[in-house]
């Protein structure tokens, strides 16, 4: 090709492909935001649909011979114990890491400890299951003895303890050290966000280190360690399979160290399997009521962080 | 330096100072009590660990509040808990890997890696825990179900999540549709692994008659899970792409869609795989969705569309919660614990190849 015409034609057509070139892409990556919505919606939707024979039912067909909401009742009571454990354990402590890791650490290091924290994320929940089953619980079964023996006045610790250790205590311990990632990677990013002539201004009035992060890390991160800590609720209450395998459940029990309770997300994936009929939209109807409330609580932390947003820009 | 005093006179700085020995001291003081309490209740090493570390926590602010005043040793002990927030949040991990590493090695045999369960009943279990020889049977039918059904998912959730994180950042307006999508996509990472499960579970029965499980209900579950990872991820990187760039082609007379093919996304693209390699680490040790979806098989099924199928973690829960012989359930625990080691192997490639996907693919920055 010597000589290169180019025909008003060619550049029409040209222009006409990259026309509906560019309306294709666009409607796709429009459909694909909209999908996500769907799915949303259509999980609701289907998770109603499923469950519904199960509102209309006999409740003496109804597991536990008594309606659907005495038999949900307790399980939702064991899920919120089991979460709010694991959120008093680990949210201490998630705090700590994350100014260990903010404020603390030699500066070299700080980025590898975070990796490091970040390695507990990556752990397979049926891993943290197996150990907390294998591990964990035959080591926490003395202890429970000791509390028995000691603290056995205290209803939360009466006795006689599980042999096994197969508590809602060590469920809870397990769940603490899965939601932990979560609560320190996010309330990091707000430590480290805090506007730095905040912190050099407190520590140049003299100052030590802690009162510089009583006085302008800690109050500038509120809002952010309460929403981190509320996705770690929303985490801790959707986990199944640490739960599964660590808790020998049954039915609601006050004491901490005996067998009993079940969490929703357990109780499903130790039934599901075997279940059809009736006692599936059962099981359906109880994913639901999880599944309400962790929207519920993610939508609350998220509104937090949203509104977090905005006026931390201003600074 | 040769005229200067070398004794040391206590100065207006270093007054109501302690030495930096003195927490060494401390320490080894905490080590002493901490040995001589706990072989009052029956020495152990982790019982002299926690009261040392009490007596040293203690001991240390206390040391400071004498000889510094009250405002010094509240920072130290601020600084102490902090410290030890951090060991406490090691320790669980050391213990699961050095308990992945310890049981899981023995079972690690080319047996092992390349037989499934096919046929292996709790008979042959008891004959080998009675003759002491090695423990027969594998996972190879599980990793191959974990690599199809991730497969499968990332197939059905790539797409989606590219796609939609390009409306999000390069089409929309920040109407009410986008801010929409934003919000529930970030409530969507915290939907239960189990709710997707069961999602996919009920929008299958639906539509093909209930039970259904195959592979690809389990790969639709998953993609619901890893679709708002991918869409985070990537519109994080979208959003560090340079607007001159854009603008550049714009003034070349260039369309946008070829600028968004061209030029944005081969810009971002590092970030981008290394997300989505980190989105495929989350869900592949995934278990409560495989569980209400794919059913269990013992056998090696390679259609995800018809069939029960197994995968890593559903393996290592069957093998501890129903052991394959209920008498003798050695051999079913080191299978277990061998099938996690090779799950956590899997994750920890793909979190490092992640990392590594970022560094080595990042857009040169300066020439």
């Amino acid at each position: 090709m010597s000589t290169k015409t180019v025909s008003p034609n060619t550049l029409r057509r040209q222009g006409d492909s990259g026309q509906s070139g560019d309306k294709i892409f666009s409607t796709a990556s429009l459909l694909a935001g909209c999908l996500i919505l769907a799915v949303l919606f259509c999980v609701a939707v289907f998770l109603l649909v499923q469950a519904f024979p199960t509102f209309v039912a006999d409740p003496a067909e109804i597991s536990g011979g008594s309606g659907f909401f005495s038999y949900i009742w307790p399980i939702v009571i064991g899920t919120v114990i089991a979460a709010t454990i694991a959120l008093v354990l680990a949210t201490p402590v998630g705090i700590g890491v994350a100014l260990f890791i903010s404020h603390y650490a030699p500066r070299r290091l700080a980025q590898g400890f975070g990796y490091l924290i970040d390695l507990l994320a990556a752990i397979p929940s049926v891993v943290y299951g197996a150990w907390g089953y294998a591990v964990l619980a035959p080591q926490l079964a003395l202890a429970y003895e000791w509390l028995a023996n000691n603290l056995g006045w205290i209803p939360i610790f009466e006795g006689p303890a599980s042999n096994t250790g197969r508590t809602i205590l060590t469920a809870s311990i397990v769940l603490a050290v899965m939601v932990l990632p979560i609560i320190t990677s996010l309330s990091r990013e707000i430590f480290l966000q805090t506007p730095k002539l905040h912190e050099e201004a407190s520590l140049a009035l003299g100052a030590t280190r802690w009162e510089m992060i009583k006085m302008s890390v800690l109050p500038f991160a509120r809002p952010g360690i309460i929403s981190a800590a509320m996705l770690g609720l929303g985490r801790a209450l959707g986990e199944t399979m640490a739960v599964a395998l660590v808790l020998s459940g049954g039915a609601l029990n006050a004491s901490l160290i005996q067998t009993g309770n079940q969490t929703i997300a357990a109780e499903i994936a130790l039934n599901f399997p075997e279940a059809f009929g009736l006692r599936l939209s059962e099981l359906i109807a109880a994913g639901l009521v999880l599944f309400v409330i962790t929207l519920a609580v993610n939508v609350v932390a998220r509104w937090i962080i949203s509104r977090h947003k905005e006026f931390s820009g201003a600074n | 330096m040769s005229n200067a005093t070398m004794t040391r006179r206590p100065s207006q700085f270093t007054k109501n100072k302690l030495p930096k020995w003195s927490i060494w001291a401390v320490l080894v003081g905490a080590l002493i009590l901490g040995a001589a309490v706990s072989s009052l209740f029956g020495f152990s090493p982790v019982s002299m660990a926690v009261f040392a570390a009490i007596f040293f926590v203690v001991g240390g602010t206390a040391t400071a509040g004498a000889v510094e005043g009250s405002r010094k040793a509240k920072d130290r002990f601020a600084t102490y808990l902090v410290y030890g927030a951090f060991i406490i949040a090691v320790l669980p991990l050391l213990s699961v890997i050095w308990t992945v590493l310890e049981r899981g090695m023995p079972g690690m045999t080319s047996d092992f890696l390349f037989r499934s369960m096919n046929g292996l009943t709790g008979a042959i279990d008891n004959q080998t825990v009675a003759e002491g020889t090695p423990v027969l049977g594998g996972a190879y039918h599980a990793i191959l179900g974990t690599l199809q059904i991730t497969l499968w998912a990332t197939i059905i959730s790539v797409p989606v999540g590219l796609l939609a994180a390009i409306y999000l950042v390069e089409y929309s307006t920040g109407g009410p549709l986008s801010r929409a999508i934003t919000f529930f996509v970030d409530v969507m990472t915290g939907i239960p692994s189990i709710v997707a499960g069961l999602f996919a579970a009920a929008l299958f029965g639906l539509i093909f008659g209930p039970g259904t499980r195959t592979g690809f209900v389990a790969a639709a579950a998953l993609s619901v899970l890893m679709i708002p990872v991918v869409v985070r991820s990537t519109e994080e990187m979208l959003k560090i792409v340079p607007n001159e760039l854009r603008e550049a082609a714009f003034a070349l007379g260039v369309r946008k869609w070829r600028t968004i093919t061209k030029v944005v996304i081969p810009t971002a693209i590092s970030g981008i795989a290394s997300g989505v390699t980190l989105a495929i680490a989350r869900v592949i040790g995934e278990t409560a969705p495989i569980l209400v979806t794919a059913g269990f098989a013992r056998g090696i099924n390679l259609d995800v569309f018809s069939g029960w199928m197994s995968t890593l973690p559903t393996y290592i829960y069957y093998q501890i919660i129903t052991p394959t012989s209920p008498t003798s359930t050695d051999p079913s625990t080191q299978r277990a614990w061998a099938a996690a080691l090779i799950l956590i192997i899997l994750v920890m490639l793909l979190n490092l190849a992640a990392r590594l996907i970022a560094r080595m693919f990042a857009p040169k920055t300066s020439r």
